[in-house]
Protein backbone atom coordinates (compact mmCIF):
# COMPACT_ATOMS: atom_id res chain seq x y z
CA UNK A 1 0.00 0.00 0.00
CA UNK A 2 1.34 3.07 -0.90
CA UNK A 3 0.75 6.43 1.10
CA UNK A 4 -1.94 8.92 -0.08
CA UNK A 5 0.72 11.61 -0.92
CA UNK A 6 -2.00 14.06 -2.50
CA UNK A 7 -3.73 13.64 1.05
CA UNK A 8 -0.75 14.69 3.00
CA UNK A 9 -1.36 18.42 3.19
CA UNK A 10 -5.18 17.29 4.62
CA UNK A 11 -3.83 14.85 7.01
CA UNK A 12 -1.29 17.60 8.30
CA UNK A 13 -4.22 20.21 8.96
CA UNK A 14 -6.58 17.93 10.57
CA UNK A 15 -3.56 17.07 13.01
CA UNK A 16 -2.42 20.32 13.57
CA UNK A 17 -6.94 20.58 14.62
CA UNK A 18 -6.79 17.47 16.33
CA UNK A 19 -3.56 19.23 18.57
CA UNK A 20 -5.72 22.60 18.97
CA UNK A 21 -8.88 20.76 20.25
CA UNK A 22 -7.65 18.13 22.08
CA UNK A 23 -4.24 19.42 23.65
CA UNK A 24 -5.88 21.98 25.93
CA UNK A 25 -7.46 19.39 27.94
CA UNK A 26 -4.18 17.49 28.22
CA UNK A 27 -2.46 20.68 29.46
CA UNK A 28 -5.17 20.57 32.13
CA UNK A 29 -4.85 17.32 32.98
CA UNK A 30 -0.72 18.36 33.52
CA UNK A 31 -1.44 21.38 34.68
CA UNK A 32 -3.55 20.19 37.77
CA UNK A 33 -0.15 17.84 38.89
CA UNK A 34 1.89 21.08 39.05
CA UNK A 35 2.87 23.06 41.81
CA UNK A 36 0.94 26.66 41.98
CA UNK A 37 4.61 28.46 40.55
CA UNK A 38 4.62 25.88 37.65
CA UNK A 39 1.04 26.11 36.27
CA UNK A 40 1.67 28.10 33.87
CA UNK A 41 5.57 26.27 32.61
CA UNK A 42 3.58 24.58 29.49
CA UNK A 43 5.67 21.47 29.89
CA UNK A 44 3.37 18.54 29.15
CA UNK A 45 5.43 16.42 31.58
CA UNK A 46 5.27 18.19 35.20
CA UNK A 47 8.79 18.57 36.37
CA UNK A 48 7.64 18.62 40.10
CA UNK A 49 4.50 15.96 40.14
CA UNK A 50 1.80 17.19 43.10
CA UNK A 51 -1.34 14.96 43.19
CA UNK A 52 -1.24 16.48 46.53
CA UNK A 53 -3.39 19.05 45.04
CA UNK A 54 -6.68 17.16 44.19
CA UNK A 55 -6.29 16.19 47.89
CA UNK A 56 -6.40 19.99 48.90
CA UNK A 57 -9.42 20.38 46.41
CA UNK A 58 -11.17 17.75 48.51
CA UNK A 59 -10.29 19.46 51.23
CA UNK A 60 -10.89 23.07 50.53
CA UNK A 61 -14.49 22.43 48.83
CA UNK A 62 -17.67 19.94 49.27
CA UNK A 63 -16.11 18.13 45.81
CA UNK A 64 -17.78 15.16 46.38
CA UNK A 65 -21.32 16.48 47.10
CA UNK A 66 -21.52 18.46 44.02
CA UNK A 67 -20.54 15.25 41.90
CA UNK A 68 -23.16 13.26 43.04
CA UNK A 69 -25.41 16.63 43.00
CA UNK A 70 -24.56 16.77 39.39
CA UNK A 71 -25.14 13.13 38.68
CA UNK A 72 -28.33 13.54 40.76
CA UNK A 73 -29.62 16.37 38.97
CA UNK A 74 -28.64 15.13 35.43
CA UNK A 75 -29.94 11.38 35.89
CA UNK A 76 -33.61 13.22 36.86
CA UNK A 77 -33.36 15.62 34.50
CA UNK A 78 -32.25 13.29 31.84
CA UNK A 79 -34.99 10.49 32.56
CA UNK A 80 -37.94 13.00 33.19
CA UNK A 81 -37.45 14.44 29.87
CA UNK A 82 -36.80 11.27 27.94
CA UNK A 83 -39.81 9.48 29.63
CA UNK A 84 -41.78 12.50 28.87
CA UNK A 85 -40.71 13.53 25.37
CA UNK A 86 -40.94 10.22 23.93
CA UNK A 87 -44.78 9.82 25.48
CA UNK A 88 -45.63 13.46 24.00
CA UNK A 89 -43.69 12.81 20.58
CA UNK A 90 -45.79 9.53 20.13
CA UNK A 91 -49.17 11.23 20.94
CA UNK A 92 -47.77 13.62 17.96
CA UNK A 93 -46.64 11.06 15.77
CA UNK A 94 -49.57 8.02 16.04
CA UNK A 95 -52.99 9.53 16.83
CA UNK A 96 -54.61 12.22 14.90
CA UNK A 97 -56.83 14.39 16.58
CA UNK A 98 -58.48 17.88 16.91
CA UNK A 99 -56.12 20.44 17.32
CA UNK A 100 -52.80 18.25 16.31
CA UNK A 101 -51.10 19.80 13.80
CA UNK A 102 -52.20 23.70 15.50
CA UNK A 103 -50.11 22.21 18.84
CA UNK A 104 -47.41 20.74 17.02
CA UNK A 105 -46.58 24.19 15.43
CA UNK A 106 -46.98 25.79 18.80
CA UNK A 107 -44.29 23.20 20.01
CA UNK A 108 -42.29 23.85 17.15
CA UNK A 109 -42.22 27.63 17.96
CA UNK A 110 -41.55 27.43 21.25
CA UNK A 111 -38.16 26.32 20.54
CA UNK A 112 -37.67 30.08 19.55
CA UNK A 113 -38.41 31.39 22.65
CA UNK A 114 -35.65 33.22 24.48
CA UNK A 115 -35.35 31.44 27.89
CA UNK A 116 -34.83 34.88 29.63
CA UNK A 117 -38.51 35.31 28.55
CA UNK A 118 -39.82 32.82 30.98
CA UNK A 119 -36.59 32.72 33.28
CA UNK A 120 -38.30 35.20 36.16
CA UNK A 121 -41.57 34.20 35.95
CA UNK A 122 -40.75 30.51 36.27
CA UNK A 123 -38.08 31.37 39.21
CA UNK A 124 -41.10 33.66 40.52
CA UNK A 125 -42.80 30.25 40.78
CA UNK A 126 -40.71 28.00 42.10
CA UNK A 127 -40.32 30.58 45.17
CA UNK A 128 -44.02 30.80 45.40
CA UNK A 129 -43.71 26.76 46.28
CA UNK A 130 -40.61 27.47 48.38
CA UNK A 131 -38.61 25.62 46.39
CA UNK A 132 -35.69 27.59 46.40
CA UNK A 133 -32.44 26.30 47.45
CA UNK A 134 -33.38 23.21 46.62
CA UNK A 135 -32.57 20.78 43.18
CA UNK A 136 -35.83 20.59 42.55
CA UNK A 137 -36.48 23.72 39.85
CA UNK A 138 -33.10 22.34 38.26
CA UNK A 139 -35.21 19.13 36.32
CA UNK A 140 -38.58 18.96 37.36
CA UNK A 141 -39.51 21.10 34.38
CA UNK A 142 -37.97 18.03 32.12
CA UNK A 143 -41.54 16.16 33.24
CA UNK A 144 -43.46 17.85 30.52
CA UNK A 145 -41.31 17.47 27.88
CA UNK A 146 -39.19 19.26 25.56
CA UNK A 147 -39.92 20.59 22.39
CA UNK A 148 -36.32 19.60 20.59
CA UNK A 149 -36.71 16.35 22.01
CA UNK A 150 -40.37 16.05 21.47
CA UNK A 151 -39.89 17.13 17.87
CA UNK A 152 -36.71 14.72 17.56
CA UNK A 153 -38.59 11.79 18.78
CA UNK A 154 -41.64 12.07 16.82
CA UNK A 155 -39.17 11.83 13.79
CA UNK A 156 -38.10 8.31 14.61
CA UNK A 157 -41.88 7.61 15.85
CA UNK A 158 -42.71 8.44 12.19
CA UNK A 159 -40.18 5.76 10.81
CA UNK A 160 -41.77 2.71 12.56
CA UNK A 161 -44.38 1.24 9.99
CA UNK A 162 -47.79 1.91 10.96
CA UNK A 163 -49.04 -2.28 10.16
CA UNK A 164 -47.17 -2.65 13.19
CA UNK A 165 -49.67 -0.55 15.32
CA UNK A 166 -52.31 -1.52 13.81
CA UNK A 167 -51.64 -5.60 14.05
CA UNK A 168 -51.01 -4.84 17.91
CA UNK A 169 -54.77 -3.23 17.71
CA UNK A 170 -55.94 -5.95 15.68
CA UNK A 171 -54.31 -8.01 18.47
CA UNK A 172 -56.34 -6.23 21.46
CA UNK A 173 -53.07 -3.89 22.77
CA UNK A 174 -53.79 -0.70 24.45
CA UNK A 175 -52.77 2.67 23.08
CA UNK A 176 -50.09 2.67 26.17
CA UNK A 177 -49.06 -0.80 25.23
CA UNK A 178 -48.68 0.25 21.94
CA UNK A 179 -46.28 2.72 23.21
CA UNK A 180 -44.63 0.75 25.76
CA UNK A 181 -43.76 -2.62 23.90
CA UNK A 182 -43.24 -1.41 20.42
CA UNK A 183 -42.65 1.89 19.77
CA UNK A 184 -40.35 2.46 22.71
CA UNK A 185 -38.19 -0.32 22.54
CA UNK A 186 -38.05 0.65 18.71
CA UNK A 187 -36.61 4.08 19.12
CA UNK A 188 -33.80 2.80 22.09
CA UNK A 189 -30.84 4.68 20.50
CA UNK A 190 -32.89 7.75 19.65
CA UNK A 191 -34.16 7.63 23.30
CA UNK A 192 -30.47 7.28 24.23
CA UNK A 193 -29.44 9.86 22.14
CA UNK A 194 -32.07 12.47 23.99
CA UNK A 195 -30.56 10.73 27.85
CA UNK A 196 -27.10 11.44 26.77
CA UNK A 197 -27.71 14.98 25.73
CA UNK A 198 -29.95 15.61 28.08
CA UNK A 199 -27.28 14.40 30.80
CA UNK A 200 -24.25 16.35 29.14
CA UNK A 201 -26.72 19.47 29.04
CA UNK A 202 -27.26 19.30 32.83
CA UNK A 203 -24.04 18.53 33.63
CA UNK A 204 -22.67 22.24 32.66
CA UNK A 205 -25.55 24.31 33.39
CA UNK A 206 -24.82 26.99 34.98
CA UNK A 207 -27.50 29.45 34.83
CA UNK A 208 -29.88 27.47 36.93
CA UNK A 209 -27.96 26.51 39.65
CA UNK A 210 -26.56 29.73 40.25
CA UNK A 211 -30.48 31.03 39.91
CA UNK A 212 -31.97 28.70 42.27
CA UNK A 213 -29.05 27.16 44.84
CA UNK A 214 -27.60 29.25 47.39
CA UNK A 215 -26.03 26.48 50.15
CA UNK A 216 -22.91 25.56 48.81
CA UNK A 217 -23.29 21.59 49.87
CA UNK A 218 -26.42 21.67 47.40
CA UNK A 219 -24.33 23.02 44.11
CA UNK A 220 -23.73 21.00 41.39
CA UNK A 221 -19.76 20.89 39.72
CA UNK A 222 -20.33 23.83 37.53
CA UNK A 223 -21.81 26.03 39.99
CA UNK A 224 -19.17 24.72 42.57
CA UNK A 225 -16.22 25.26 40.42
CA UNK A 226 -17.41 29.25 39.54
CA UNK A 227 -17.75 29.26 43.32
CA UNK A 228 -14.09 28.85 43.62
CA UNK A 229 -13.43 31.26 41.03
CA UNK A 230 -14.92 33.75 42.48
CA UNK A 231 -13.12 32.80 45.83
CA UNK A 232 -9.87 33.81 44.35
CA UNK A 233 -11.17 36.81 42.77
CA UNK A 234 -12.49 37.86 46.10
CA UNK A 235 -9.50 37.03 47.99
CA UNK A 236 -7.07 38.27 45.36
CA UNK A 237 -5.52 35.29 45.74
CA UNK A 238 -5.18 33.16 42.59
CA UNK A 239 -4.63 29.27 43.65
CA UNK A 240 -5.28 27.85 40.01
CA UNK A 241 -3.62 24.79 40.50
CA UNK A 242 -6.98 24.23 42.62
CA UNK A 243 -8.55 26.04 40.12
CA UNK A 244 -7.18 23.64 37.39
CA UNK A 245 -7.78 20.23 39.05
CA UNK A 246 -11.40 21.09 39.79
CA UNK A 247 -11.61 21.63 36.70
CA UNK A 248 -10.66 18.26 35.88
CA UNK A 249 -12.87 17.11 38.31
CA UNK A 250 -16.04 18.28 36.36
CA UNK A 251 -14.22 17.17 32.78
CA UNK A 252 -13.51 13.59 33.75
CA UNK A 253 -17.02 12.39 33.98
CA UNK A 254 -18.43 13.82 30.84
CA UNK A 255 -15.13 12.36 28.95
CA UNK A 256 -15.69 8.63 30.44
CA UNK A 257 -19.60 9.19 29.27
CA UNK A 258 -18.27 9.89 25.59
CA UNK A 259 -15.90 6.86 26.32
CA UNK A 260 -18.95 4.92 26.69
CA UNK A 261 -21.47 6.59 24.33
CA UNK A 262 -19.20 8.05 21.58
CA UNK A 263 -20.82 5.98 18.85
CA UNK A 264 -24.33 7.01 19.94
CA UNK A 265 -23.60 10.64 20.50
CA UNK A 266 -21.24 11.23 17.44
CA UNK A 267 -24.23 9.77 15.14
CA UNK A 268 -27.27 11.55 17.11
CA UNK A 269 -25.24 15.07 16.55
CA UNK A 270 -25.12 14.16 12.62
CA UNK A 271 -28.28 12.43 12.32
CA UNK A 272 -30.22 15.38 14.48
CA UNK A 273 -29.40 17.83 12.01
CA UNK A 274 -30.49 15.68 9.76
CA UNK A 275 -33.73 15.36 11.16
CA UNK A 276 -34.00 18.91 11.92
CA UNK B 1 -28.90 22.08 20.64
CA UNK B 2 -32.23 23.40 21.68
CA UNK B 3 -33.19 25.83 18.93
CA UNK B 4 -34.80 24.87 15.21
CA UNK B 5 -36.43 26.46 12.87
CA UNK B 6 -39.91 26.25 12.53
CA UNK B 7 -41.25 24.06 9.36
CA UNK B 8 -44.70 23.45 8.02
CA UNK B 9 -46.01 20.98 11.29
CA UNK B 10 -47.40 18.07 8.81
CA UNK B 11 -44.93 15.72 7.36
CA UNK B 12 -47.29 14.76 4.80
CA UNK B 13 -45.11 11.91 3.22
CA UNK B 14 -45.10 9.98 6.99
CA UNK B 15 -48.38 9.52 7.32
CA UNK B 16 -50.51 8.65 4.29
CA UNK B 17 -52.82 6.09 5.25
CA UNK B 18 -54.80 8.92 7.93
CA UNK B 19 -55.45 11.25 5.37
CA UNK B 20 -59.19 11.50 5.34
CA UNK B 21 -61.04 12.30 8.05
CA UNK B 22 -64.40 10.10 8.75
CA UNK B 23 -67.17 11.01 10.53
CA UNK B 24 -66.22 10.92 14.24
CA UNK B 25 -66.93 7.25 15.18
CA UNK B 26 -66.71 6.24 18.98
CA UNK B 27 -63.15 4.79 17.73
CA UNK B 28 -62.38 8.12 16.42
CA UNK B 29 -63.17 9.89 19.70
CA UNK B 30 -61.58 7.08 21.19
CA UNK B 31 -58.18 8.06 19.42
CA UNK B 32 -58.89 11.69 20.04
CA UNK B 33 -58.93 10.97 23.57
CA UNK B 34 -55.86 8.60 23.64
CA UNK B 35 -53.78 11.71 21.56
CA UNK B 36 -54.54 14.42 23.95
CA UNK B 37 -53.66 11.89 27.17
CA UNK B 38 -50.56 11.46 25.48
CA UNK B 39 -49.75 14.87 25.13
CA UNK B 40 -51.27 16.13 28.16
CA UNK B 41 -47.74 16.41 30.02
CA UNK B 42 -46.65 18.92 27.02
CA UNK B 43 -49.39 20.66 27.55
CA UNK B 44 -49.77 21.03 30.91
CA UNK B 45 -45.92 22.21 30.55
CA UNK B 46 -46.65 24.75 27.94
CA UNK B 47 -49.46 26.31 30.02
CA UNK B 48 -47.48 26.34 33.28
CA UNK B 49 -44.11 27.05 32.21
CA UNK B 50 -44.59 28.46 28.63
CA UNK B 51 -47.29 30.24 28.32
CA UNK B 52 -48.05 31.65 31.18
CA UNK B 53 -44.73 32.80 32.35
CA UNK B 54 -44.96 34.95 28.94
CA UNK B 55 -47.78 36.72 29.50
CA UNK B 56 -46.48 37.55 33.36
CA UNK B 57 -43.01 38.36 31.68
CA UNK B 58 -44.85 40.55 29.68
CA UNK B 59 -46.82 42.11 32.72
CA UNK B 60 -43.73 42.33 35.21
CA UNK B 61 -42.44 44.60 32.47
CA UNK B 62 -44.50 47.38 32.58
CA UNK B 63 -44.20 47.24 36.38
CA UNK B 64 -41.33 48.23 38.82
CA UNK B 65 -41.03 44.66 40.86
CA UNK B 66 -38.15 44.04 43.70
CA UNK B 67 -39.63 41.19 45.03
CA UNK B 68 -39.92 43.29 48.26
CA UNK B 69 -42.96 44.57 47.63
CA UNK B 70 -45.84 43.69 45.22
CA UNK B 71 -45.06 45.01 41.61
CA UNK B 72 -46.67 48.49 40.63
CA UNK B 73 -47.59 49.62 37.07
CA UNK B 74 -44.69 51.88 35.66
CA UNK B 75 -45.96 52.38 31.75
CA UNK B 76 -43.62 52.28 29.64
CA UNK B 77 -40.98 53.46 31.81
CA UNK B 78 -38.62 50.04 31.70
CA UNK B 79 -38.67 50.21 27.79
CA UNK B 80 -37.79 53.62 28.32
CA UNK B 81 -35.03 52.91 30.37
CA UNK B 82 -33.96 50.07 27.98
CA UNK B 83 -32.67 52.99 25.53
CA UNK B 84 -31.59 55.39 27.98
CA UNK B 85 -29.68 52.70 29.99
CA UNK B 86 -25.99 52.85 28.31
CA UNK B 87 -25.03 49.39 29.29
CA UNK B 88 -28.19 47.89 27.78
CA UNK B 89 -27.21 49.52 23.99
CA UNK B 90 -23.44 48.28 25.48
CA UNK B 91 -24.30 44.96 26.29
CA UNK B 92 -26.23 44.65 23.22
CA UNK B 93 -23.03 45.75 20.84
CA UNK B 94 -20.68 43.82 22.40
CA UNK B 95 -23.20 40.74 21.63
CA UNK B 96 -23.67 41.39 18.37
CA UNK B 97 -19.89 41.86 17.68
CA UNK B 98 -19.57 38.25 19.74
CA UNK B 99 -21.71 36.68 17.48
CA UNK B 100 -20.49 38.97 14.36
CA UNK B 101 -17.16 36.77 15.05
CA UNK B 102 -18.43 33.74 15.98
CA UNK B 103 -20.68 32.74 13.51
CA UNK B 104 -19.01 33.40 10.25
CA UNK B 105 -15.33 32.10 11.92
CA UNK B 106 -17.14 29.34 13.23
CA UNK B 107 -19.19 28.09 9.99
CA UNK B 108 -16.29 28.50 7.09
CA UNK B 109 -13.96 26.76 10.40
CA UNK B 110 -16.08 23.78 10.92
CA UNK B 111 -16.83 23.66 6.85
CA UNK B 112 -13.00 23.74 5.92
CA UNK B 113 -12.51 20.65 8.51
CA UNK B 114 -15.27 18.95 7.83
CA UNK B 115 -14.54 19.06 3.54
CA UNK B 116 -10.40 17.65 4.84
CA UNK B 117 -12.33 15.09 7.32
CA UNK B 118 -14.41 14.20 3.95
CA UNK B 119 -11.07 13.49 2.24
CA UNK B 120 -9.09 10.98 4.32
CA UNK B 121 -11.58 8.65 4.63
CA UNK B 122 -11.19 5.97 7.33
CA UNK B 123 -8.96 7.93 9.29
CA UNK B 124 -12.00 10.63 9.79
CA UNK B 125 -13.38 8.35 12.50
CA UNK B 126 -10.28 9.08 14.63
CA UNK B 127 -10.42 12.96 13.91
CA UNK B 128 -14.02 13.41 14.18
CA UNK B 129 -13.68 11.78 17.61
CA UNK B 130 -10.94 14.00 18.98
CA UNK B 131 -13.04 16.84 17.43
CA UNK B 132 -16.24 16.51 19.45
CA UNK B 133 -14.13 15.48 22.73
CA UNK B 134 -14.21 19.77 23.30
CA UNK B 135 -17.81 19.12 23.01
CA UNK B 136 -17.99 17.33 26.34
CA UNK B 137 -16.49 19.98 28.55
CA UNK B 138 -18.86 21.83 30.29
CA UNK B 139 -18.60 25.67 29.69
CA UNK B 140 -17.58 27.17 33.18
CA UNK B 141 -14.53 24.42 33.43
CA UNK B 142 -13.53 25.17 29.38
CA UNK B 143 -13.85 28.78 30.48
CA UNK B 144 -11.91 28.33 33.19
CA UNK B 145 -9.08 26.76 31.07
CA UNK B 146 -8.98 29.00 28.74
CA UNK B 147 -8.59 32.26 31.40
CA UNK B 148 -5.49 30.40 31.96
CA UNK B 149 -4.37 29.55 28.42
CA UNK B 150 -5.39 33.08 27.37
CA UNK B 151 -3.51 34.72 30.05
CA UNK B 152 -1.21 37.74 28.52
CA UNK B 153 1.82 37.00 30.30
CA UNK B 154 2.40 33.10 30.65
CA UNK B 155 -0.42 31.82 28.74
CA UNK B 156 0.28 28.87 26.20
CA UNK B 157 -1.64 30.50 23.79
CA UNK B 158 0.83 33.31 23.46
CA UNK B 159 3.66 31.29 23.79
CA UNK B 160 2.58 29.13 20.89
CA UNK B 161 1.99 32.81 19.16
CA UNK B 162 5.59 34.13 20.26
CA UNK B 163 7.26 31.05 18.14
CA UNK B 164 5.90 32.88 15.37
CA UNK B 165 7.49 35.89 16.36
CA UNK B 166 3.59 37.63 17.03
CA UNK B 167 3.63 39.46 20.83
CA UNK B 168 -0.12 38.24 21.40
CA UNK B 169 -2.13 40.39 23.28
CA UNK B 170 -3.36 40.57 26.59
CA UNK B 171 -6.41 38.71 26.01
CA UNK B 172 -7.94 38.38 29.27
CA UNK B 173 -7.46 42.17 30.22
CA UNK B 174 -7.48 44.50 27.76
CA UNK B 175 -10.92 45.40 26.89
CA UNK B 176 -10.25 45.33 23.16
CA UNK B 177 -9.40 42.02 23.46
CA UNK B 178 -12.50 40.42 25.82
CA UNK B 179 -14.71 39.60 23.06
CA UNK B 180 -12.21 37.61 20.75
CA UNK B 181 -11.61 35.74 23.69
CA UNK B 182 -15.10 34.50 23.87
CA UNK B 183 -15.16 33.96 20.42
CA UNK B 184 -11.72 31.91 20.55
CA UNK B 185 -13.33 29.75 23.54
CA UNK B 186 -16.53 28.75 21.96
CA UNK B 187 -14.84 27.96 18.33
CA UNK B 188 -13.20 25.66 20.53
CA UNK B 189 -16.43 23.55 20.39
CA UNK B 190 -17.04 24.02 16.92
CA UNK B 191 -16.83 20.07 16.77
CA UNK B 192 -20.52 19.11 16.88
CA UNK B 193 -20.75 21.39 13.47
CA UNK B 194 -18.00 19.46 11.83
CA UNK B 195 -19.86 16.28 12.26
CA UNK B 196 -22.86 17.98 10.88
CA UNK B 197 -21.09 19.39 7.88
CA UNK B 198 -19.61 16.00 7.55
CA UNK B 199 -23.13 13.83 7.58
CA UNK B 200 -24.05 16.63 4.87
CA UNK B 201 -21.28 16.56 2.56
CA UNK B 202 -21.10 12.73 2.76
CA UNK B 203 -25.29 13.01 1.28
CA UNK B 204 -23.63 14.92 -1.71
CA UNK B 205 -23.81 12.96 -4.72
CA UNK B 206 -20.47 11.65 -6.30
CA UNK B 207 -22.19 11.92 -10.17
CA UNK B 208 -22.35 15.23 -9.41
CA UNK B 209 -18.89 16.13 -8.78
CA UNK B 210 -18.15 13.28 -11.92
CA UNK B 211 -20.25 15.52 -14.13
CA UNK B 212 -19.28 18.51 -13.46
CA UNK B 213 -15.66 17.69 -13.70
CA UNK B 214 -16.17 16.28 -17.32
CA UNK B 215 -17.58 19.60 -17.82
CA UNK B 216 -14.26 20.87 -16.96
CA UNK B 217 -15.49 22.63 -13.58
CA UNK B 218 -12.73 23.19 -11.20
CA UNK B 219 -12.39 22.84 -7.48
CA UNK B 220 -13.50 26.35 -7.16
CA UNK B 221 -17.05 26.01 -9.52
CA UNK B 222 -17.38 22.71 -7.67
CA UNK B 223 -17.10 24.18 -3.98
CA UNK B 224 -19.68 27.10 -5.20
CA UNK B 225 -21.87 25.38 -7.80
CA UNK B 226 -22.18 21.90 -5.86
CA UNK B 227 -20.78 21.60 -2.31
CA UNK B 228 -22.54 24.89 -1.18
CA UNK B 229 -25.78 24.89 -2.48
CA UNK B 230 -26.10 20.77 -1.68
CA UNK B 231 -25.53 21.45 1.88
CA UNK B 232 -27.14 24.13 2.18
CA UNK B 233 -29.98 22.80 4.09
CA UNK B 234 -27.02 22.33 6.77
CA UNK B 235 -25.72 25.29 6.43
CA UNK B 236 -28.48 27.39 6.91
CA UNK B 237 -29.60 24.93 10.25
CA UNK B 238 -26.37 25.93 11.45
CA UNK B 239 -25.91 29.45 11.22
CA UNK B 240 -29.69 29.95 12.29
CA UNK B 241 -29.04 27.78 15.54
CA UNK B 242 -25.90 29.55 15.94
CA UNK B 243 -26.82 33.06 15.52
CA UNK B 244 -29.41 32.26 18.25
CA UNK B 245 -27.24 30.31 20.77
CA UNK B 246 -24.49 33.73 20.29
CA UNK B 247 -27.20 36.38 21.32
CA UNK B 248 -28.21 34.37 24.20
CA UNK B 249 -24.39 33.46 25.16
CA UNK B 250 -23.87 33.51 29.51
CA UNK B 251 -21.85 30.76 30.77
CA UNK B 252 -18.40 31.51 29.17
CA UNK B 253 -18.90 35.66 29.53
CA UNK B 254 -19.85 35.22 33.26
CA UNK B 255 -17.48 32.42 34.07
CA UNK B 256 -14.02 34.41 33.14
CA UNK B 257 -15.54 38.01 33.48
CA UNK B 258 -18.06 38.17 36.38
CA UNK B 259 -19.63 37.14 39.40
CA UNK B 260 -20.33 38.32 42.83
CA UNK B 261 -17.05 40.75 42.97
CA UNK B 262 -18.06 42.62 40.75
CA UNK B 263 -14.56 44.60 40.24
CA UNK B 264 -15.75 48.52 39.60
CA UNK B 265 -12.62 48.74 37.48
CA UNK B 266 -14.11 45.81 35.32
CA UNK B 267 -14.46 46.51 31.84
CA UNK B 268 -17.98 46.81 30.33
CA UNK B 269 -16.43 45.02 26.95
CA UNK B 270 -17.34 41.85 27.94
CA UNK B 271 -20.95 42.78 29.27
CA UNK B 272 -23.30 40.40 26.70
CA UNK B 273 -26.50 40.81 27.37
CA UNK B 274 -27.69 37.69 28.77
CA UNK B 275 -25.10 38.91 31.62
CA UNK B 276 -26.64 42.32 32.00
CA UNK B 277 -29.85 40.54 31.97
CA UNK B 278 -29.16 38.02 34.78
CA UNK B 279 -27.48 41.21 36.70
CA UNK B 280 -30.60 42.78 36.90
CA UNK B 281 -32.72 40.19 37.46
CA UNK B 282 -30.78 37.91 40.08
CA UNK B 283 -28.41 40.64 41.49
CA UNK B 284 -30.12 44.45 41.84
CA UNK B 285 -33.56 42.66 41.79
CA UNK B 286 -35.10 44.93 39.01
CA UNK B 287 -37.57 42.22 37.71
CA UNK B 288 -39.70 44.41 35.79
CA UNK B 289 -36.79 45.71 34.16
CA UNK B 290 -35.16 42.71 33.29
CA UNK B 291 -38.18 41.43 32.02
CA UNK B 292 -38.29 44.27 29.39
CA UNK B 293 -34.65 43.44 28.42
CA UNK B 294 -35.89 39.78 28.06
CA UNK B 295 -38.47 41.01 25.35
CA UNK B 296 -36.30 42.80 23.87
CA UNK B 297 -33.82 40.15 23.46
CA UNK B 298 -37.29 37.69 21.96
CA UNK B 299 -37.86 40.44 19.58
CA UNK B 300 -34.39 40.83 18.36
CA UNK B 301 -34.21 37.00 17.66
CA UNK B 302 -37.23 36.94 16.06
CA UNK B 303 -35.89 39.74 13.96
CA UNK B 304 -32.62 38.22 13.00
CA UNK B 305 -34.29 34.52 12.76
CA UNK B 306 -36.89 36.07 10.18
CA UNK B 307 -34.30 37.82 7.96
CA UNK B 308 -32.30 34.37 8.07
CA UNK B 309 -35.41 32.71 6.78
CA UNK B 310 -36.38 35.11 4.05
CA UNK B 311 -32.69 35.10 2.80
CA UNK B 312 -32.52 31.41 3.41
CA UNK B 313 -35.82 30.33 1.16
CA UNK B 314 -34.28 32.10 -1.41
CA UNK B 315 -30.81 29.84 -1.30
CA UNK B 316 -31.52 27.06 0.53
CA UNK B 317 -32.13 23.71 -1.40
CA UNK B 318 -33.48 20.71 0.46
CA UNK B 319 -32.87 17.57 -1.49
CA UNK B 320 -34.20 13.66 -0.67
CA UNK B 321 -36.45 12.92 1.79
CA UNK B 322 -38.11 16.72 2.30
Amino acid sequence: MTFPWRRLPFFVFLTLATIAFVYPLVWLVSASLKPRSQVFDNRLIPEIFQPSNYVRVWDAAPVLRWLTNSLTVGFMAAAAVTLSSALVAFGFAYFRFRGRNILFGILLSTMMLPGAVTMIPVYLIWNKLGMIDTQIPLWAQNLFGSAFYVFLLRQFFLGIPRELFEAARVDGCSYFAMFRRIAFPLCKPALVIVFVFEFKASWSDLMKPLIYLQTTEYFTMPRGLKQIIDAFALSGHYEWEIAVAASVIAVVPMIILFAFGQRYILDGVATTAQKG
Amino acid sequence: MTTTVERPATSGQAEPARRRRPKRSPLAKREDRAGWLFISPWVIGFLIFTAGPMIASLVLSFTDYQMIQAPHAVGLDNYRELFDDPRVLKSLSNTFVYAAMFVPLGTVFALALAMMLQRVGKAGGFFRTAFYLPEMTPAVAAAAMFLLLLNGQQGLINKVLGWFGINGPNWTADPNWLKPSLAIVSLWTVGGTVIIYLAALNGVPKQLYEAAELDGAGPVTRFFKITVPMISGALFFTVITHTIAAMQMFDQAYTMFYGPQQKATASDESLVYMVYLFQNAFQFFKMGFASAMAWLLFVIILLITFLQVRIGNRYVYYHGER
